[in-house]
């Protein structure tokens, strides 16, 4: 099926299968291997991407159900200019260790932060529970994650 | 007691920032699952839907006819070489041949131009099987008249580092035993006496990042890119497997996600290179959960344990016998079990000790390294007696500790290296954190745990600096930067012996071809024996310039002109070289390097309706000699409490006659950020007392063997002695039931 869909501000257009995951057509298709793949079942997180802004997980998506969407993978969100400041703050804190959770950790959190939504502490640890990290023990990225919300 | 080190390096004790964070949190570092390689194929594994089987038939033939696929690999393609693996013993072939002795172990592998391909082509293969009695556990297996998992001799691997590897009993491949003083005797006389059985489940590393490995084979000529902890020894590993010069395998390593051991010594890379090798062109093969799960796993364990005091707390002796479940192949169960052994006496005066453990085969998945590993299986349970103890003697564990634990300088193995590291202090300290003494609610409870663990492995490393003609700086090193920070750490060290700002400098990964051989990256060992060989090859540097300049009194800015006269231009680079091998043998019976401290508290809540298990507060010690990045440092106790927390709750992946039944994250739960404690301390301890770089000794391990068991001993002092993790609701809400029944329940 064709699917056109934009990604990271471009418009793209392409001839995919109908069972085609989000995930496998950004990552073979158009080349964007900042999602990753690892669980495979929308637990770990690891391969969030926003859709019209909201996180999904895009090994569970299928590429043609972002016909006519805006698509943001980290590349793109790395484009904008807030993102200086969660590098900022995510590198000063060390809220990251192998890097692997990190891109969907950061979209997650992006999305989350022009929400609202992270009011507490509380908030934090729950509305993040679907992005895990089998490195860092997650205080590092709470502490950040905590600066950036109220600020 | 403790001896600070005042020193004023103006690089080292620093919290610098990671050197990889803006890759990484840009999306730009790059892992094995996002490198292409021209003409590069995917390769998809059939794995057995049953743990122990003849395999009758293999028909390939539907596949064959799927379009896109190359061809796909079966045991009989593998009579040209001798296809058994394994560092410790040779008992693994590359696929499954002739018989199946795991569930998910590898029966088929399909090559193909895409994914899609080669799924299709693995559905449609036929495998008929005969099917075995099951070895489902350590009880079958050690039983009279078991069936044997293998009826191979073991054949020694490579580097297993253990002496004389013994032949096979049964199925048991190997035992470890030490048996010090007059045990029975000293049992004889002791007032109290604390005996029980315990197990341990089968856990899963879950690095997120899955094994992936692509291999290219041309000629003799073998090149791998891949998801491996230990490229050195797994380069070693395919040149002996394949039959070809070991400088004639290549192996790069880029970023790993995560890493914990499951990516220690040899994984998938014999079946990607055979099945590259059969298919003419390079291969991907990326597991996916369930098939990482399968590759590699924690050992499940049986122990029995006994430990001897005197009415008023004195430790007198412990009796050991445990028996470690390495599944349908050895992987690094030797080791495994003889790190168990080694901790599991825990680091007190004994009178007398035994410990007698052995490795056992089954019909489940292989196990092998998973983070603190035999520290983390033995120190729960040598713990909660030491805690039993106190109690039946009516003291405060903490005072139990402070009487009992081995000073700096104690002998703590017969033979081995003496105490390190001031372990009384280290629990002090942890105790203060999570509120020892002061006043609790009922229902909760606080325990500590003290334990050591052999680390840095066999001291083999070495390193390259590299100044160049614009001042800047690279190191050569082939630490695998899975997550832990080498790089950062060595450019400080790189920086600080140089004497430039560590910015000049990049730290780059394992090339075998081009980076220097590092034994490998596990054992808490790459900041202590590969900084070490960092710091050396940068002082070579330095020595070096002071050399040209003919005065020591030189600053960065001199760098470029030094090297000009010595060059007589402005090109040519100053090479410097660091190395560092073993004092003594390096034998294992010598070491360890070092005595990785294994010190933490807990402060858990229990709650009697469900059997819930809150954990309140923790506390661990980083006994780390010198902090070489006090930030990276708390970051690596961190997420080792927050997987402690998990080994001890609520992961295990659950067998059924041999058959996993828990194979996805949706049920085997990983820890998330709801699992985070209220307050979670790491203590830094920075006695200068390791071998080294500025006296720096590993970290990141230990907390993974402490907080278990010091959640163990908080919940028990809520009123839960447990034997059995993890620590479930309904094996804890169970255990309550059993104490209201024998009146025993105290709330």
């Amino acid at each position: 099926v064709d699917v056109a869909f934009s990604v990271n501000g471009r418009e793209v257009v392409r001839d995919l299968e109908p069972q085609e995951l989000l995930l496998d057509a950004l990552r073979d298709s158009l080349g964007l291997t900042g999602a990753k793949r690892s669980c495979d079942v929308q637990v770990c997180g690891a391969c969030t991407v926003l859709v019209d802004g909201l996180p999904v997980s895009s090994c569970c998506y299928l590429a043609a159900d972002a016909h006519g969407k805006a698509v943001t993978t980290i590349e793109g969100l790395a484009e904008r200019p807030e993102f200086a400041r969660l590098e900022e703050v995510f590198t000063r804190h060390a809220a990251l260790q192998c890097g692997f959770c990190t891109p969907g950790m950061l979209l997650t959190v992006s999305a989350l932060l022009e929400q609202g939504d992270l009011v507490d502490e509380a908030a934090i640890k729950h509305e993040l529970a679907g992005n895990l990290c089998r490195c860092t023990g997650y205080r590092g990225i709470l502490e950040a994650v905590a600066e950036l919300a109220t600020a | 007691m403790t001896t600070t080190v005042p020193e004023t390096r103006s690089q080292i004790g620093r919290s610098h920032p990671r050197r990889d964070a803006r890759e990484k949190l840009r999306g730009e570092a790059q892992f094995v699952g996002d490198m292409v390689v021209p003409r590069m194929l995917h390769g998809k594994v059939l794995r057995s839907p049953i743990a122990h089987g003849r395999i009758v038939s293999i028909d390939t033939s539907a596949a064959l006819e799927v379009p896109g696929v190359v061809c796909v690999l079966t045991g009989s393609d593998l009579h040209d070489i001798d296809p058994y693996y394994g560092h410790s013993i040779k008992d693994r072939p590359i696929i499954a041949i002739d018989k199946v002795r795991f569930h998910g172990e590898q029966v088929a592998a399909v090559a193909a131009e895409t994914p899609a391909a080669a799924a299709a082509a693995v559905d449609l293969i036929e495998v008929e099987y005969d099917e075995l009695p099951v070895v489902a556990n350590v009880a079958d297996a050690t039983g009279p008249g078991a069936t044997l998992v293998t009826d191979r001799e073991s054949k020694p691997g490579l580097f297993h580092g253990l002496g004389e590897i013994p032949p096979r009993d049964g199925n048991i491949c190997y035992r470890y035993r030490i048996d010090r003083g007059e045990l029975e005797s000293v049992f004889a006389r002791a007032e109290i006496v604390v005996e029980g059985e315990y197990t341990f489940p089968s856990v899963y590393q879950y690095a997120m990042e899955t094994h992936t490995v692509i291999a290219q084979v041309e000629g003799d000529e073998i090149t791998l890119w891949a998801t491996c902890q230990h490229p050195f020894l797994v380069r070693a590993e395919i040149a002996d497997l394949f039959g070809v010069p070991i400088a004639n395998v290549r192996i790069q390593v880029p970023y790993l996600g995560g890493g914990f051991g499951s990516k220690s010594y040899t994984k998938m890379e014999p079946l990607t290179v055979a099945l590259a090798r059969k298919a003419g062109r390079p291969v991907r093969i990326q597991n996916r959960v369930g098939e990482s799960m399968v590759t590699t796993r924690r050992h499940n364990m049986t122990c029995r344990m006994r430990t001897a005091a005197t009415s008023d707390g004195r430790l007198l002796a412990r009796d050991v016998e445990c028996l470690f479940d390495t599944g349908a192949y050895a992987d690094n169960g030797p080791r495994v079990v003889a790190t168990a052994g080694d901790a599991a006496p825990g680091p007190y005066r004994w009178a007398a000790y035994r410990v007698h453990a052995a490795c056992v085969y089954t019909n489940l998945a292989p196990a092998g390294s998973y983070r603190a590993f035999g520290a983390t299986h033995l120190q729960w349970i040598g713990e909660s007696q030491v805690d039993e103890v106190a109690r039946r003697a009516g003291l405060d564990p903490l005072d139990v500790r402070r009487d009992n634990l081995c000073t700096p300088g104690e002998e703590v193995r017969a033979g081995g290296k003496p105490l390190d590291a001031d372990l009384i202090g280290d629990v002090a300290k942890v105790a203060a954190r999570v509120g020892w003494g002061e006043e609790k609610g009922p229902l909760v409870g606080r325990g500590v745990s003290v334990g050591l663990l052999a680390a840095g492995a066999h001291p083999v490393s070495s390193a390259i600096c590299r100044l160049e003609a614009d001042g800047r700086v690279v190191v050569l090193v082939s630490t695998t930067e899975m997550g832990q920070g080498p790089r950062t750490a060595f450019a400080q060290i790189a920086a600080e012996e140089i004497g430039v700002e560590p910015d000049r400098v990049t730290v780059r990964g394992a090339d075998t071809r081009f980076s220097p051989y590092d034994r490998s990256t596990g054992a808490s060992r790459s900041t202590t024996i590969a900084g070490l060989a960092v710091q050396r090859a940068a002082a070579d540097i330095r020595g070096q310039l002071e050399a040209i300049a003919g005065t020591p009194d030189i600053g960065p800015d001199d760098h470029l002109e030094l090297m000009r006269k010595h060059f007589g231009f402005a090109g040519g680079e100053l090479i410097g070289r660091g190395e560092v091998a073993p004092v003594g043998t390096g034998s294992y019976a010598e070491g360890p390097v070092f005595w990785e401290v294994c010190v933490g508290a807990a402060e858990v809540e229990v709650d009697p309706e469900t059997g819930f298990v809150k954990v309140r507060r923790t506390a661990t010690a980083a006994d780390v000699g010198r902090a070489i990045n006090p930030q990276l440092v708390e970051r690596q106790d961190e997420g080792a409490t927050l997987q402690g927390i998990g080994n001890a709750l609520f992961e295990e992946m659950v067998y059924e006659d041999g058959l996993l039944l828990n194979d996805t994250l949706l049920d085997y739960r990983i820890p998330s950020f709801e699992d985070l404690p209220g307050e979670m301390t790491c203590v830094i301890v920075e006695n200068g007392d390791g071998p080294g770089p500025y006296g720096a000794k590993g970290c990141g391990e230990g907390a993974l063997a402490a907080v278990p068991a010091a959640i163990v001993n908080a919940l028990a002092d809520a009123g839960v002695p447990m034997t059995e993790l993890p620590l479930t609701p309904e094996r804890v809400w169970r255990r309550i039931q059993q104490l209201k029944e024998e009146g025993t329940w105290q709330q």
